[in-house]
């Protein structure tokens, strides 16, 4: 009865927004604007409300029966062909439970803001109809049942970020971020569909996940003993979550996608879509444990992403940019967490980087509002005065990534690098020493932050205006509701995860999902060493805000430029990204031109149809004019031809 | 084979007769009435999709065999005149029927000499291709393949572009040449089956020896290669698509070239199944160089038409792959491919034709930016552009997805059953490769979209452009309309392909079984590991 209620409820927290997008894409011409935000910011709230609703009743079953865990419902069947069925099903269990709430929470904040931000646009209603068709297939990703139609989510969710990067077309510099963004991922893409092949038909997989969960689970199970494939498998997968999470080598969209309005980068670029890879290994973590080298990667690229973003972003004078390589290294750290098969902690990460990382995108956009569309942070300064409510929100989700203590970003961060110092796999193939290292790297990562983030804050907001001609305001209602609602969770997200056994609500929770991977996983930790490192990682966040402090506010205000001077080789490499873009465009982008152009020219005008074909119409063409010549009228010369002919005859028979 | 239902009313006949008769129609009307034969043409193609639609009713999805049979003596012989429909030509007759109108409705404003003659060859051009896809004689057949050179011929060398005569002339001689090995094979099988019988279904028990199979394969084979087209016959197509009008194009893109796929899967593949399964691993490797270069060369063009002419290389390519890795999935794949690349091309060719018609230049750098002026111009295009990269949702994303995993099936799967021992590691590779044509396809056309629509307008005379009218509107969004209902319910489509296919398969599969049991007197390494891998005998 409840579950049947549950199963409606899904249709609509999925389906809601794909009308919201239908209705504001078809009607845009005619709707007035009132309306478009009705159904723009009204269809993602019913889809919260929805999740809320359906999170509460599953709450109240689960109390009375702990073995229920998931409700999954059919709609159609999708394809079918051979040996292939895919069904369009949803799928709710815990984890994909939280996704929603986060994903449609989250989502309808930044609807509400977007009425604020985007007021003046001329294209209004389009830009709902994308946002809501962004919704959609995030809803997707999350609740579908099948790796297939995550899948459609997923190249939905890069679709959309392709129309609203680019949204303000115009700008060439907004049109090829959003190409790119759209090609890199379609590379991640291809190795994600190719994984999803050899799980199918190399393992004899299935892509229904519960089943394929059941499959793996099960006792003396096959598939679970073909380590080498399932390594492939998830490493082609990770692949994908490379590009669509934004993680070395193929992070390189995400500081470009900062081109599209803020509340698209606040919602696309940081709290769901990026984070979409880290829930599909934590969705498929019964997978990714059975490959130990997989999960290595995954945590070593994590934790390198971590570091290399953080220094970039400690350079990055553009707001949003900051912000964006910011989101990298945040990122980073969670998938350091599903690879040290900490997966709770990856996605408890990502619940309270949703909410600081959405603030502070959308703090920064009612900076921009205010500047005019000024983005220099060098511009900026002494903003604290006239925007009270932007500065205080933003103050404390500094804090809250900085991994301040008791602020949500403390508890999940700390989570992760506890893991990373303690946990192992249990097969033994990973060297022990590999996780320290990780811990090593993810720390030193976690002092960059406090010091890039809290550079990022003097700059804007202390000391004075370094601009003349600005003239900054606070922002309206809907822009400030939600900052406000946005900062309360960055302060409090993480007390469902608090550092025990009885008051960690989050993975209590989520313990179904989790639990058989749990038991491959080894820890050597205990709480005496997981409140050193609290200790440790707190003791880091203040001095890298102290740093900043002096840096930026305080006694060492010459510093940052005697240190670029001192080291300009460094520096410069660290300000242009260290070339990473120069060196994709001279290792892939240009020779795909030039072999395109040269085959085009060599090849096929050349080769294929200069030579070959019209080569032959040619030669035909020369054969008739000979004989043309030949045959010419003159009788003496046939005569002539005639005798030499049986001349010929003749000596070649005797 | 069989003929499963004979047809109580002649539904194929009126399909292929009501555009002949609009041709006679249009003929007695006087050639000053512009208006008179356009509308007329635009009707008689549309009465001809909804008798279409009573084939499409009256089908039975679960017949293998033949449907709405019509079976009549001819000529001398034993020439007669068969029809039918089975589930691998229903859906391109629907494809044809649909787009004919379409087409037609399209044209409206760009064909200005010529009306009356313009519209004829239209209307005789789709009786022909009609009568192709439902022929079951192979005279029959033969006369409304070549029948339908004649039309598209005209068609690109009357109302074409600078160099249409090069272009028709190219087109002409390719096709035809390949037509005429076809024909030479037809009258082999003639003989062979003794004389007094073209039937299809006569031919198909014939049972050729394998040594005459390989060449018959490749007499028909190369008809259809060059048809396709399969690498490297595929040069005439940018030239006759980059001097085609509009109208050319989309039919030409849309239907004619499945009739090179139809052909491998109708006549190559099921009469001569031992040599097509010799033939699969070569017939592959082009069709990959296909995906590829296709990609490649399409990337390298400055004339969007010429890029969209090198997509359907690309996208045949994939056809190509899927029909001879001989699975059901990959062959139902390729199937519902055909289609789609008819919708999407189709609607590729008509865009583009919509701009030239108001810039008269299909060079890329005349555009850019034209998003602002033409604001549902680029929404299509966007739509359009997605469903030819196969994005999840659109009608693209199921037919590559089929193919490709009825590729990597048959090669990671043990033991794989096709005639081919080297299969296992080419399959990998063929299908990573074809993969990768999904990436190149984004890059060359997500380019060309933003070179086309986006960035600032770098043409004055851009800036005032008008967006697509009533009549431009409605013959792109009924084309909009299938990529979305092919990409959400593609199972509409696909089962009535499946009994067919299916039965195609195993009569393909019997034959190599038989083959390999009469040649396996000893057991060779291959076999020997095929036992092991079923757990038969101990190694």
């Amino acid at each position: 009865m409840l579950q049947g209620q549950v199963a409606t409820l899904l249709y609509v927290i999925v389906f809601a927004p794909l009308v919201g997008a239908v209705v504001n894409g078809l009607g845009s011409r005619w709707l007035s604007r009132r309306f478009v935000s009705a159904v723009g910011v009204g269809t993602p709230f019913l889809s919260f409300a929805a999740a809320l609703y359906s999170f509460a009743a599953l709450m109240g079953v689960r109390g009375q029966e702990p073995e229920f865990t998931a409700v999954s419902t059919t709609l159609f069947s999708w394809i079918s062909a051979g040996p292939i069925s895919v069904d369009f099903a949803l799928y709710l269990d815990p984890l994909s439970m939280v996704m929603t709430l986060v994903v449609t929470g989250v989502g309808s904040l930044i609807h509400l803001y977007s009425v604020g931000y985007m007021h003046g646009d001329p294209s209004y209603a389009r830009y709902f109809s994308h946002l809501n068709l962004f919704m959609f297939s995030m809803l997707l990703l999350v609740l579908g049942q099948s790796l297939l139609l995550l899948f459609v989510g997923w190249e939905g969710v890069g679709l959309c970020s392709y129309l609203l990067i680019g949204f303000w077309f115009s700008d060439m510099d907004k049109a090829v971020a959003g190409k790119k963004a759209f090609i890199v991922n379609r590379i991640g893409d291809f190795g994600f569909l190719l994984g999803l092949f050899v799980l199918v038909f190399w393992m004899g997989g299935t892509l229904d996940v519960p089943a394929l969960r059941d499959a793996v689970t099960a006792p003396d199970s096959r598939i679970a003993s073909m380590t080498g494939a399932v390594t492939v498998v998830t490493l082609c997968l990770f692949v994908g979550a490379t590009g669509k999470s934004a993680q070395i080598p193929l992070y390189v969209w995400l500081p470009d996608a900062m081109a599209g309005p803020t509340p698209v980068s606040a919602l696309i670029h940081a709290a769901t879509m990026v984070t979409a890879g880290v829930y599909m290994i934590a969705r498929l973590n019964f997978l990714f444990v059975l490959a130990p080298v997989t999960m290595a990667v995954v945590a070593g690229v994590g934790a390198l992403t971590a570091l290399f973003a953080a220094s970039i972003g400690l350079a990055q004078n553009d707001i949003k940019k900051v912000l964006a390589y910011s989101t990298v290294s945040q990122l980073g750290y969670m998938f350091l967490g599903v690879g040290m098969g900490a997966f709770g902690a990856g996605i408890f990460h990502l619940m309270t980087h949703a909410f600081f990382k959405a603030c502070l995108f959308l703090g920064a956009g009612s900076v921009i509002h205010a500047m005019h569309g000024e983005q220099d942070i060098q511009k900026m300064g002494g903003l604290a005065r006239h925007m009270p409510i932007t500065r205080a929100t933003f103050l404390i989700s500094c804090l809250a990534i900085a991994g301040v203590p008791l602020l949500s970003g403390f508890f999940s961060k700390d989570e992760i690098l506890y893991g990373a110092f303690v946990l192992r796999h249990g097969s033994g193939a990973v060297a022990p020493w590999l996780g320290k290292l990780y811990f090593v790297l993810a720390l030193a990562a976690a002092l960059m932050t406090a010091v890039y983030m809290f550079r990022l804050y003097f700059l804007t907001f202390s000391g004075e205006m370094r601009s003349h001609d600005a003239h900054p305001h606070e922002s309206p209602a809907t822009m400030t509701i939600p900052l406000i609602l946005l900062a309360a969770g960055a302060v409090a997200a993480g007390w469902v995860g608090l550092p025990d056994e009885k008051l960690n609500l989050f993975h209590h929770y989520l313990e179904p999902v989790f639990a058989w991977s749990g038991e491959r996983i080894v820890s050597t930790g205990n709480h005496a060493l997981e409140f050193t490192l609290m200790g440790l990682s707190s003791v880091v966040a203040l001095t890298g805000i102290g740093l900043a402090w002096l840096m930026y506010r305080g006694a060492w205000r010459d510093e940052p430029d005697r240190i670029a001077r001192a080291l300009p080789g460094l520096y410069r490499a660290i300000f242009h990204k260290y070339y990473v873009d120069e060196l994709y465009a001279l290792l892939f982008v240009r020779p795909l031109q030039r072999l395109s152009r040269w085959a085009f020219r060599w090849v096929d005008a050349g080769l294929v149809d200069g030579v070959l074909v019209n080569g032959s119409a040619r030669s035909v063409r020369g054969v008739g004019l000979l004989t043309r010549m030949m045959v010419n009228g003159d009788v003496q010369a046939y005569a002539v031809a005639v005798f030499v002919g049986l001349a010929v005859l003749v000596w070649w028979m005797f | 084979m069989t003929f499963d239902t004979f047809a109580v009313t002649p539904f194929l006949t009126w399909t292929l007769a009501i555009p002949l008769l609009g041709a006679v129609v249009l003929a007695l009307v006087p050639r000053e009435h512009l208006a008179a034969h356009r509308w007329l043409s635009f009707v008689f193609s549309v009465v001809a999709f909804l008798v279409s639609l009573s084939v499409w009713v009256n089908f039975d999805a679960s017949l293998a065999g033949f449907q709405l049979v019509e079976d009549h003596p001819w000529l001398p012989f034993g020439i007669r005149y068969t029809l039918g429909v089975d589930g691998i030509s229903l859906l391109l007759v629907m494809l044809t029927t649909f787009l004919t109108p379409v087409t037609i409705l399209g044209a409206f404003s760009s064909i200005e000499k010529r009306v009356k003659e313009f519209y004829i060859a239209m209307l005789l051009l789709e009786t022909s291709m009609v009568g192709t896809l439902v022929a079951l004689d192979m005279v029959l057949f033969y006369v409304f393949w070549e029948f339908m050179l004649i039309p598209m011929y005209l068609i690109i060398g009357v109302w074409g572009g600078p160099r249409r005569i090069y272009a028709a002339v190219k087109f002409f001689l390719f096709t035809f040449i390949g037509s005429v090995l076809m024909l030479v094979g037809i009258l082999y099988l003639h003989v062979t089956a003794g004389g007094d019988t073209f039937s299809y279904l006569d031919f198909l028990r014939l049972g050729v020896p394998v040594r005459e199979q390989m060449w018959l394969f490749a007499a028909f084979g190369l008809a259809f290669a060059i048809k396709v087209p399969v690498f490297p016959f595929h040069t005439w197509l940018p030239d006759a698509h980059v001097e085609a009008p509009t109208a050319g194009s989309v039919i030409l893109a849309g239907v004619l070239l499945k009739m090179g796929t139809y052909g491998f899967l109708r006549f190559a593949i099921p009469l001569f199944p031992e040599a097509a399964g010799a033939f699969a691993v070569p017939v592959m490797v082009l069709a990959v160089i296909g995906v590829v270069y296709g990609s490649l060369m399409a990337y390298a063009q400055d004339d969007v038409k010429k890029l969209v002419a090198y997509s359907s290389v690309a996208h045949l390519g994939f056809v190509m792959l899927g029909m001879f890795a001989l699975t059901t999935e990959a062959v139902q794949g390729s199937l519902l491919q055909m289609v789609n690349h008819g919708v999407s091309t189709g609607a590729l060719f008509l865009l583009v034709g919509v701009l030239y018609e108001r810039r008269h230049t299909r060079l890329i750098e005349a555009y850019g930016g034209i998003a602002r002026p033409m604001k549902v111009f680029a929404a299509i295009l966007v739509i359009i552009t997605l469903s030819s990269i196969g994005l999840p949702g659109t009608n693209g994303f199921v037919g590559e997805f089929l193919i490709l995993a009825g590729t990597f099936r048959e090669a990671l799967s043990a033991p794989g059953d096709l005639g081919a021992a080297n299969f296992k590691t080419a399959g990998v590779v063929f299908g990573v490769l074809a993969a990768s044509g999904v990436l190149l396809g984004a890059i060359y056309m997500l380019t060309m979209v933003r070179k086309v629509l986006f960035g600032p307008i770098t043409h004055p005379e851009n800036e005032r452009l008008r967006d697509v009218g009533v009549r431009e509107f409605a013959v792109l969004a009924s084309l909009v309309v299938c990529v979305f209902w092919i990409g959400v319910f593609p199972n509409f489509f696909l089962k009535r392909t499946e009994a067919s296919v299916n039965a195609t398969l195993q009569a393909y599969k019997a034959r190599i079984v038989e083959h390999r049991a009469f040649h396996a007197a000893r057991p060779t390494p291959d076999i020997a590991r095929d036992l092991v891998a079923e757990g038969e005998v101990r190694p």
